[in-house]
């Protein structure tokens, strides 16, 4: 758990904040704060794919799976229970 | 079309003609043909000279009967044979044959009221010798630029902020609230420009400068004030929009020296060039860029354009590899950070009309601005639409027409997270700035990259609307919310933005001069006139233009959707061939040393492009980059290494002294 939400951080502060991870907690809103602009989705999209081996079906792209690191790690450990 | 510069100086006697010399020889690009100063007690005028309108005698300063009143001026006189006509009724003698001998007794006629009666784009300087005052002017919607720097008693102007430089005891920093703005709204605000201490005559106001100080007015102000004529139909208003265009076009035809066309696939300079072609100038010779990239080019378009109206056509090929050569010569132009690379492509286009052996173009620019085209009237329009019912699972989906390049096939399953960039706001629909909040919040995000302590005064986005709303006209809440939307697309973004970085300066760089007949202020002015539904009608933009285009436009190109003109980004930078300039400015020490920037992240961006073969998929990563590598070449071109060698040799010029 804790492993998968260190990742999913790191990717979030290297890839759209550039290493600084001023005002990023756990509930930050990404749109909100606007930390993913409208194609930073995409590459979220394909670091979960192929970071943690789950196929994001459509219908679940929405903010309430994907817009903070907590909203994300919720997703995941459904997502890889399902799996299970 | 020409460049000016000068110097009044109350506080004591100093050699000024060497200072012209440099400040003219900076701006020598705007005026190639001739040089001429006027050095006189206080005053110092220079001029270079773009000869386009009386070629033999038109040469600058020009003067009145008594040689009392001395002017310098840059741009046109649309309508200086009715002005010379009536100013010769009224006994006035002329030396020359040229427009700008009307505004010197224009002067004598009306003083500071004679602005309003000039149908022009203009730059002036006006000095009057025996009340020893300077008048300094643009047009209405600041087509011509003009800068200064005041202190104690003296005043330096000049067309171009170099020409101000010249003068090296003028400090060049940049301003920190300015390049924040700028990374906000993409424009300095009100008398501000990038640097420190350097300000612009507002479009459609004049300074006046004298021993009691300097003061500026309005003389022209955009306005939407009307009652709606509900009683006219579609096609009495389309009539008379026309003729007003017809008229504007004519006259802008007046030169001395043949006259080309942009063409850019879309409605607005297909309509011109055809007006122009069928009424004017059958041998008429239009110019387009087109671009390698095909997800930027528009030349099938152009093709349609060129086929219908039969012109002598000529276009330049622009690559990726063509926009990172050229970008440092693009910043030296622009005097400003950009956060699109779209000026560099318009510069290789006026390269191409400069060598075809033309100097004047007549463009399209304007029509979205006053006929309501653009996206983010729709946008507005379709969020305060959706703003009734929030929950509304379809009133949103109008969003995905106009934004096909970001609701693309790749993205479609993305769809129902990118709305959520849209709903930010969504309620707030009593704020003056509904229609650009969401703009402004997006393009904010790319100063994250600044260094905090360089933009530790400059305020939030808060601080921004409410600096920005208190220049807004008394009765704007008044107003229809598509107006509100226009004065501030009109003000902002095409004034300080469009007709300068990808306008004036651009085409200036290589000696051209545009001409805009939709910004005739009488075209202006009746397109606020025009019902809102007839601007945009449900969400069709440019209605009204539309209907006068049918029949004389191809029918392709009035239905194609509206295509945003834009360029490449990353891949221009860091593509297959990266400038060597870009690692220079872009290096951790160059970064540092500057402090504009937060050199972490800017070696995080440079390395997430690099791994993706120079391609930044983002829209802010791309705006980020672009505006720090233009903010880097600015500091090295302008402040660093600002050249102190430029003269426009004595020889090459005419002195007057008296």
């Amino acid at each position: 758990m804790s492993d998968t939400k260190e990742k999913v951080r790191a990717f979030i502060v290297e890839n759209f904040m550039f290493g600084n991870d001023e005002g990023l907690s756990d509930d930050t809103s990404f749109l909100e704060q606007g930390i993913i602009d409208s194609t930073g989705v995409l590459e979220l999209v394909d670091f979960l794919e192929e970071t943690f081996s789950i196929k994001v079906d459509d219908e679940e792209l929405i903010p309430e799976n994907l817009d903070s690191i907590q909203n994300l790690v919720v997703y995941l450990s459904k997502k890889q229970q399902q799996a299970a | 079309m020409c460049g000016i510069a000068g110097i009044i100086n109350f506080n004591c006697a100093e050699e000024k003609q060497n200072l012209l010399g440099r400040m003219i020889g900076m701006i020598r690009h705007r005026g190639p043909d001739s040089a001429g100063i006027y050095i006189n007690g206080p005053a110092g005028l220079g001029h270079a000279r773009l000869s386009i309108i009386d070629l033999q005698t038109g040469d600058q300063p020009i003067h009145n009967e008594d040689r009392t009143v001395w002017v310098i001026f840059n741009g046109e006189i649309f309508n200086y044979p009715e002005l010379r006509q009536e100013l010769l009724d009224r006994g006035h003698c002329f030396y020359t044959h040229s427009d700008t001998e009307v505004l010197v007794h224009l002067y004598e006629e009306n003083g500071p009221e004679m602005f309003s009666k000039l149908n022009g784009q203009f730059a002036i300087a006006l000095w009057d010798k025996t009340k020893e005052c300077l008048l300094l002017a643009r047009d209405r919607v600041g087509i011509r630029p003009l800068f200064y720097h005041h202190e104690h008693g003296r005043i330096v102007f000049g067309s171009e902020i170099k020409a101000v430089f010249a003068d090296n005891t003028i400090s060049r920093k940049l301003d920190p609230q300015t390049i924040a703005d700028i990374f906000t709204c993409w424009t300095p605000l009100g008398t501000s420009t990038p640097f420190l201490d350097i300000f612009q005559v507002r479009p459609g106001h004049y300074a006046l400068f004298s021993k009691d100080g300097l003061t500026e007015r309005s003389y022209w102000q955009l306005s939407y004030s009307f009652p709606e004529e509900e009683s006219r139909s579609v096609g009495e208003w389309t009539e008379e929009l026309e003729e007003l265009v017809k008229d504007a076009a004519r006259i802008r035809l007046r030169a001395d020296v043949p006259v080309g066309a942009y063409l850019s696939g879309g409605i607005d300079s297909t309509y011109i060039s055809s007006l122009v072609r069928n009424n004017f100038d059958n041998l008429l010779s239009t110019f387009s860029v087109s671009f390698a990239d095909e997800k930027f080019n528009e030349s099938s378009f152009q093709e349609i354009a060129v086929n219908a109206l039969q012109t002598k056509h000529h276009v330049i090929n622009c690559h990726n590899e063509d926009i990172g050569d050229i970008f440092p010569k693009v910043v030296w132009h622009t005097e400003t950070p950009v956060i699109r690379t779209a000026p560099a492509p318009l510069y290789l286009l006026s390269g191409l009309v400069r060598k075809n052996g033309f100097k004047v173009v007549l463009t399209g620019e304007g029509a979205d601005e006053i006929f309501a085209g653009y996206n983010i009237f729709k946008e507005d329009k379709v969020r305060r639409f959706w703003s009734r019912y929030p929950d509304s699972t379809f009133r949103y989906r109008l969003l995905e027409k106009l934004y096909p390049y970001i609701f693309t096939k790749e993205n479609e399953k993305a769809a129902k997270f990118l709305t959520g960039f849209f709903k930010r706001g969504l309620q707030d629909v009593d704020s003056p700035v509904y229609s650009h909040i969401l703009r402004w919040h997006n393009t904010s995000q790319v100063k994250t990259f600044f260094n905090p302590d360089f933009i530790a005064d400059t305020g939030d986005l808060e601080q921004f609307v409410s600096r920005f709303t208190s220049m807004l006209p008394n009765d704007f809440m008044s107003w229809k919310t598509l107006s509100r939307a226009q004065y501030i697309e009109n003000t902002i973004f095409m004034s300080n933005y469009l007709l300068s970085s990808q306008g004036d300066r651009m085409a200036m760089a290589n000696s051209i001069e545009g001409r805009y007949p939709f910004l005739d202020y009488r075209v202006i002015e009746f397109a606020c006139r025009v019902p809102v539904k007839f601007r945009m009608n449900g969400l069709e933009e440019k209605y009204i233009l539309k209907k006068a285009a049918a029949g004389l436009v191809p029918e392709k190109l009035i239905k194609r959707p509206k295509q945003p003109y834009r360029a490449p980004i990353s891949p221009c930078f860091f593509g297959k061939k990266s400038p060597a300039y870009v690692s220079t400015m872009l290096s951790e020490y160059a970064v540092q040393q500057n402090g504009y920037f937060d050199d972490k992240k800017v070696t995080g961006l440079i390395k997430k492009s690099r791994n993706q073969n120079g391609k930044l998929l983002s829209e802010r990563e791309n705006m980020a980059l672009v505006g720090i590598i233009s903010t880097q070449l600015l500091d090295h071109l302008f402040i660093k290494n600002f050249p102190q060698q430029i003269d426009c040799h004595a020889e090459d010029m005419i002195i007057y002294n008296d």
